[in-house]
């Protein structure tokens, strides 16, 4: 059944969030102990620990602080705790989260230790979680939120069922007045001339097709062989055969609305309505950049199984797999696997998934965040200095 | 300790394929098929056909619903989606074994 009305958390910058965490942000790998120690210290805090941070530059650096930043800022999280060695780039994360008005404190380790960081941290974090569990869910409307789809271990009943299914969702989500993002540079070979015709006007598609085009080049002047990583391995068991096939699978999750916007990657939508990232198709850099540019919700069809979850962005699974769905249940949201068999219709799919999606902007636990699914993992462009 | 695959009995009433879109060359088993004749429906038109598979089609498999020669476009969602390796007759199961990406060359 459809819930009556929408719950969420209004932020101080008018954004709206679906869930109320208390984050514990390393600016760098060296910050990862402490972070934990804050978060084991106060539980119910959330820290988010990762792989860089350090001697990165350029293009490759500003993408790491504009997903650090962009993660604090989401929506769904009330209050930021950053962490870092030094406090020069600390202090760079945290005026970017602080620019939403949430609550955010930074901490730098040189010249105090992990100790007396932890002992000062933590301090700022139960405040900081007190606070947050005052705020009120209250009522809020759909067009306020930012979903983003991805599909994972995709097979042939991904282009059957699961992305059909959530291409409902997509337009219905868009019609309604709200914002959804998809990406996956690569995984629209064969099939990029139909995201580039669905552009809204020429800039957008001239800003599409560089971006294609450039993700495309650098895969081709590396003289690698795809063969068995792209399609994947999963995907090849499940029956998908080429890199074209698995695309216009991927390809019809995104709907028929227009693409209104193309954006770089971890950067948050300017115009409401159907966006595209430039983005890797790896299931947690993806929804990781999703949660950096705003999105509250990821919708996430699978035919083979990915299990992927996201520390802050809940993830709906939709499979039409029936093997997966029967195999893998803990992790599967929505089963759809009736659509082969001709049992229900599309739209009959398409109003179990917004059922689904609503129970879970009011609250209710998806599979992921209930098995404790939390990857968090930063798109690196290339490496370090 | 070996995982062994389940496998999944449709019902009575379930198809043995789907075929996206008129005119393609492809149909997906959406059920694990055994050799012979079965019925396919298209999911553009809702027409119904049948067909005959040479060999047994699992589930999330493709059935080749015509001859194709080889070098020549295999058309699936009305797009192709690759090469065929060599010639493919109406009722073989068509995969890696036989057909390629046409964009990924380095992938061959």
């Amino acid at each position: 059944m459809a819930e009556k009305s929408l719950s969420g958390y209004r932020r101080a910058n008018g954004q709206v969030g679906i869930r109320n965490y208390v984050v514990i942000l390393p600016v760098d790998d060296l910050s990862n102990a402490v972070c934990e120690a804050v978060a084991r210290t106060i539980p119910g805090t959330l820290a988010l620990p990762h792989a860089y941070g350090r001697l990165q530059y350029g293009e490759d650096l500003e993408l790491t602080f504009r997903t650090l930043a962009g993660t604090g800022a989401n929506p769904n999280v009330a209050a930021v705790v950053v962490i870092g060695i030094e406090p020069n780039w600390t202090n760079r994360i945290v005026e970017q989260i602080a620019q939403t008005g949430k609550l955010v404190a930074g901490f730098s380790i040189e010249r105090f230790g992990d100790l007396k960081t932890l002992a000062a941290a933590a301090r700022v974090a139960q405040q900081f979680l007190q606070d947050a569990s005052a705020l009120q869910r209250e009522p809020i409307e759909r067009n306020e939120l930012i979903i983003s789809i991805k599909c994972g271990e995709s097979d042939t009943t991904t282009g059957l069922g699961s992305c059909p299914t959530v291409a409902q969702a997509v337009d219905r989500h868009v019609q309604s007045g709200g914002t959804v993002i998809f990406g996956e540079t690569s995984e629209l070979t064969g099939g990029e001339h139909l995201i580039a015709a669905r552009c809204a006007n020429d800039d957008v598609r001239a800003r599409f097709q560089a971006m294609y085009n450039d993700y495309i080049d650098e895969i081709i002047s590396s003289g690698a062989n795809l063969l068995g990583s792209q399609p994947t391995q999963g995907n090849i068991r499940g029956g998908l055969s080429t890199i074209e096939e698995k695309a216009l699978g991927n390809i019809a999750k995104t709907g028929t609305v227009p693409i209104v916007g193309a954006l770089a990657p971890a950067v948050a939508p300017e115009q409401k309505g159907l966006n595209f990232m430039d983005s890797s198709s790896a299931a947690a850099e993806f929804i990781t950049l999703m949660g950096a540019a705003g999105a509250v919700l990821h919708l996430f069809p699978t035919g083979q199984g990915n299990i992927i979850g996201n520390p802050i962005v809940p993830v709906i699974k939709i499979t039409a797999n029936p093997l997966t769905a029967r195999t893998m249940s803990e992790h599967i949201d929505l089963d759809v696997s009736g659509l082969l068999w001709r049992e229900y219709n599309l739209r009959e799919a398409g109003d179990r998934l917004m059922a689904t999606i609503d129970r879970t902007i009011n609250g209710r636990l998806t599979c992921a965040e209930a098995l404790g699914h939390r990857e968090f993992v930063l798109t690196k462009l290339y490496r370090s200095a | 300790m070996s995982q062994t695959d389940e496998r999944i009995r449709a019902p009575e009433s379930a198809p043995g394929f789907l075929i996206h879109n008129e005119g393609d060359h492809v149909a997906v088993a959406v059920q694990d098929n055994e050799p012979g004749e079965l019925q396919a429906v298209y999911m553009d038109s809702d027409r119904v056909l049948r067909v005959r598979a040479s060999e047994a089609i699992p589930l999330g498999h493709k059935l080749a619903l015509v001859d194709l020669e080889e070098g020549a476009q295999v058309i699936e969602y009305g797009v192709p989606i690759g090469l065929t390796r060599r010639a493919i007759r109406a009722g073989e199961l068509v995969h890696i074994h036989n057909i390629r990406s046409a964009r990924w060359q380095k992938s061959l």
